[in-house]
């Protein structure tokens, strides 16, 4: 009898839920539509022939990392809480794609947010916090989150700590090194690299922490990942299975070693690195930097290092080598159907922007994609979305009227951008057939 | 989350302090008007060449830093306050929570000791007066003096 009490209520849950899906995101898994209408001038955003975009929301605050449950609903994390508020959750009640519901809770700021199962993770620049969510995917008691990690390392630089989940119940955190190259003195000209470098015990690199166990520190942990300077952006990828993470390359080659490198060669040097990580994975930081136009590890100035010499046999090579200094703070695999069917599988990667280009223009502040097949990049990343910063070029980042955050794929397949200037949420669809 | 509340607070209470001494500035030292190095105009120009080079990447060409991470210049009482702070944040860098107009920086300052007294002098008399800012100009003797406090 309960048996069959259960069995009832969980097919009503589920057809609920397909309902609700259907009315309040154009319907998941709907291949190639949506019935989301794009604004008029697509939120200002440059996009592919076909796409089109709207601000689903906006002046919400720094938006940083954001996560659309399988109905719809929207979480997004807050940089610093406002009015005590960090976590906000947005719903478009009527279905037409623009945010008409807010509610918000979850006093500390932050940067990661992830919706796993039962369950909506987020975190501080030191914790990660969990809320159990009900049958519609909504935090059931916002005031009293469960401490799953403590004790975090912030030492202010590269302070945020973003999270992913994967399907064997663990967590993955970045814990970002608290320097920009390990120097004796951190980013003083000439001060040579500490060796070994002592920040790596305990930051620089990914965490596995188990998603199920509460009050957990360092040494319930595993570092699961090493030489890894600071990662915003990190993805769980279904289809291998693995852990994909996008690190924030050093600053400042020309500023610290101005007789090795030049000024043109600083703004573009070192890449940015996305790498497919494995238990064990050491991305070679401080000791090296990849060189996206040479295709080398290079030895970094700090060890030796003069732009000439390679370094780091043993350290993973990049999946993908970008430009310098565009910050990759958001990635995602998309797995959707309504995008056409070269974006599937692929990677989003959503660039903040650069600071430390001069004296170049600024670059980055888009988001780009990177075409996958049998897991692997096939063929060049190309821009997707383009516009976010404004009409001009970029000469210093505070020019830039939206800075691109935050990804998520909603339950259409619709994909969600979040800008941690103004607090715009975008949307971007494959345009109603 | 307290205690960088408190790790703040000695900043903020020193803000307010600068900026009540920049409410009068009879009281601060005039500036001669020649010095043995140029006076403050060749001071602003040889300020700007080594704000260039020592500088830009993380303040910006217009002063206005980076979001989050690299102060603003422009308008703040690090800048137009207490110059002996000012001073102070060149020789030792700075490498703690920075308030300005609701916004915190991550990037610590690294020192810039190395610089000659000359130097630091040029570059705070010319960031003084630039992007906005008015304030007199700093002297070489003026660095030399809280130089000999930190040593």
């Amino acid at each position: 009898m309960l048996m069959q009490k259960t069995k009832v209520c969980l097919i009503v849950a589920m057809a609920m839920t397909a309902i609700t899906s259907s009315v309040f995101a154009g319907g998941p898994g709907k291949p190639g539509a949506t019935d989301v209408k794009p604004d008029a001038n697509n939120a200002g955003l440059k996009l592919p022939a076909g796409f089109g975009a709207l601000k689903a929301a906006d002046s919400l605050g720094r938006t940083r990392h954001i996560s659309v449950t399988s109905n719809g609903g929207v979480y997004v994390k807050l940089d610093r809480a406002k009015n005590n508020n960090g976590i906000l959750y947005l719903q478009d009640t009527n279905g037409d794609g623009k945010i008409d519901k807010k509610t918000s809770f979850g006093g500390y700021g932050g940067t990661g947010i992830y919706v796993k199962g039962d369950y909506l993770y987020a975190t501080s620049n030191e914790d990660i916090y969990r809320y159990k969510l009900d049958a519609q995917q909504q935090v059931i008691d916002p005031e009293h989150p469960e401490l799953v990690v403590t004790g975090l390392i912030n030492r202010r630089q590269h302070e945020s700590k973003s999270i992913v989940l994967d399907d064997n119940g663990n967590i993955y955190v970045n814990i970002g090194a608290y320097s920009n190259s390990c120097q004796t003195q951190d980013r003083t000209a000439g001060s040579m690299g500490m060796q070994p470098c002592p920040i790596l015990d305990s930051a620089a690199g990914i965490w596995q922490f188990k998603a199920n166990k509460l009050n957990q520190t360092y040494g319930d942990g595993v570092r699961y990942a090493t030489g890894l300077r600071n990662v915003v952006g990190l993805d769980w990828n279904k289809s291998l299975n693995q852990l994909f993470v996008m690190q924030h390359g050093r600053d400042q080659l020309h500023d610290l070693f101005p007789s090795l490198y030049t000024e043109k060669q600083s703004a573009d040097l070192p890449a940015e690195c996305m790498y497919a990580l494995k238990q064990g994975s050491d991305c070679g930081w401080p000791y090296i930097y990849y060189d996206q136009n040479q295709h080398k590890k290079m030895l970094a100035p700090e060890y030796g290092g003069d732009g000439k010499k390679t370094g780091g046999e043993n350290a993973e090579d990049p999946v993908v080598a970008f430009p310098g200094h565009m910050a990759p703070n958001g990635l995602l695999f998309y797995t959707g159907t309504q995008f056409p069917e070269k974006y599937r599988n692929g990677a989003f990667v959503a660039f903040h922007g650069s600071w430390n280009r001069s004296p170049e223009n600024q670059a980055g502040f888009f988001v780009v994609f990177v075409p996958f097949k049998d897991g692997k990049p096939a063929g060049k990343w190309e821009v997707f979305a383009d516009g976010f910063a404004g009409p001009g070029p970029v000469k210093s980042p505070g020019d830039a009227q939206h800075r691109p955050c935050g990804l998520a794929q909603g339950p259409d397949g619709s994909l969600y951008v979040t800008d941690d200037v103004k607090g715009t949420v975008y949307r971007i669809v494959y345009k109603t057939k | 989350m307290r205690k960088w509340i408190l790790a703040v607070m000695p900043l903020m209470i020193g803000a307010l302090a600068a900026s009540a001494q920049v409410k009068k500035p009879a009281r601060e030292k005039p500036v001669p008007a020649k010095q043995s190095t140029g006076g403050g105009a060749a001071q602003i120009v040889r300020g700007k060449a080594l704000y260039k080079q020592y500088c830009i990447s993380c303040h910006q060409e217009n002063g206005t830093g980076v979001p989050r991470m690299n102060p603003p210049l422009v308008k703040t009482e690090y800048v137009l306050g207490d110059k002996t702070r000012l001073i102070g944040i060149l020789l030792k860098g700075l490498n703690e929570d920075v308030e300005i107009n609701g916004d915190y920086f991550t990037n610590p300052m690294p020192s810039q000791a190395a610089l000659k007294d000359q130097e630091i002098a040029d570059i705070l008399s010319y960031v003084r007066n630039s992007f906005g800012n008015k304030a007199s100009t700093v002297s070489a003797a003026e660095v030399t003096a809280v130089r000999a406090t930190i040593k």
